[in-house]
């Protein structure tokens, strides 16, 4: 019983930080801000669903059934795979957008434009 | 564990309905960059999904397909990130 | 050699892990572990060199349990933090971003990396570019506060609290 209400709980703590950056997609300004919410929001929900599937199959493997070994070790890679690869994503993205000449929206300072330019003099 | 099939059904529903907003953003987006940060996202959601797919039907191999799903979508979008940047390989 | 040998062992136990379940012998059968102590060794042969660059600093177990703790303890009470404050700026719309220079003074590229790892996945902040000369990070900052421009470069302590002192811990 407070096995299933702990899987619920997760359950839903994932999908609403999902849904959250699906909001903050559609609601912030520019791309860097736009990152925020599509990074952090969807790597942490993505660790309660895994979380709740691990736990799953955790108590599979306990009660005698070994596809539940293989359920939950699995998880633990696709999990493994999207902490990796997220932000070094959003950080390709960010970098590529600045290069191309996007800048921040309302930024109040932005050292790195004065940086390239100073590059560029010298060249 | 057929006792959680619904719950994963309803979850993957509103999983849906976040791909329809990153997708709307998808096909609004001003610039290149704002494309794909939205397509980044479905990724990331869409992996999400297939292991919850993974746990709902009791397959295993969903899960496999989700590993190597983030491992190639990772090389897609640090590709493009490099043709928009500009630039040699 | 070492790197080869590292390189073939860290193959051969993620095919193990992916594959048990298959067989009698213990969690695996026998024809599993034959194919994947094949394919280790050739990976190992053909990636030695990418793999393990020029020191072995990682192999001292000590590194791996901060590493551990670091991620369970302060790295993730941070990510919980960032996205209560996404959350915020999602309702509210309050935003004030800037892009800032940080030099935090790691010298390895392992170390720099997870750092940009660290500080893109907590609050309000997200690495844009590095100076890969000085080991410079360029952070975008969703709330600049206004404190923090009065010094150039900024203090790594207003964006990222003390994780510097932690990667070198574990990377230096």
């Amino acid at each position: 019983m407070i096995f299933n209400l702990i899987i619920y709980i997760l359950l839903a703590i994932g999908v609403f930080f999902n849904l959250l950056a699906g909001v903050g997609l559609l609601r912030f300004p520019d791309v860097y801000t736009r990152l925020h919410a599509g990074t952090k929001c969807t790597t942490f929900g993505s660790i309660f669903i895994c979380g709740s599937v691990i736990l799953i199959g955790l108590r599979m493997w306990y009660t005698g059934s070994t596809d539940g070994s293989v359920l939950a070790i699995h998880t633990i890679f696709a999990l493994v795979a999207i902490l990796l690869t997220n932000p070094t994503g959003a950080h390709a993205i960010a970098r590529a957008a600045h290069r191309s000449g996007v800048a921040p929206v309302r930024a109040v300072v932005d050292d790195l434009q004065n940086n390239t330019l100073k590059k560029e003099e010298e060249k | 564990m057929m006792e959680f099939f619904n719950t994963f059904l309803i979850s993957l529903l509103v999983l849906s309905f976040c791909i329809l907003m990153a997708l709307i953003r998808v096909i609004r987006g001003p610039t290149a960059p704002d494309r794909v940060v939205g397509i980044d996202t479905v990724n990331t959601i869409v992996i999400s999904a297939m292991v919850i797919f993974g746990a709902a039907f009791q397959e295993v191999i969903y899960i496999d397909v989700a590993i190597v799903y983030a491992l190639l979508s990772y090389i897609s979008t640090l590709f493009i990130a490099k043709y928009l940047e500009g630039g040699d390989f | 050699m070492l790197a080869f040998v590292i390189t073939t062992v860290l193959c051969f136990i993620t095919y193990l892990l992916l594959t048990t379940g298959s067989g009698t012998l213990g969690l695996w059968s026998l024809e599993e572990i034959l194919v994947g102590a094949i394919l280790s060794l050739i990976v190992g042969s053909l990636a030695r060199t990418i793999f393990v660059k020029d020191n072995f600093r990682m192999l001292n177990p000590v590194r791996w349990i901060i590493f551990i703790a670091y991620v369970i303890g302060p790295f993730f009470v941070a990510m919980a933090k960032a996205n209560v404050d996404v959350a915020y700026r999602v309702i509210t719309g309050k935003i004030n971003p800037g892009i800032v220079k940080i030099s935090p003074d790691l010298k390895t590229d392992f170390g720099i990396t997870m750092l940009a790892n660290s500080i893109t996945l907590t609050p309000g902040t997200l690495s844009v570019d590095v100076d890969e000369d000085k080991n410079d990070l360029y952070v975008h900052w969703i709330n600049v506060k206004k404190k923090a421009l009065e010094k150039k470069p900024v203090n790594y302590r207003y964006v990222c609290g003390k994780f510097p002192n932690w990667i070198r811990r574990i990377a230096e």
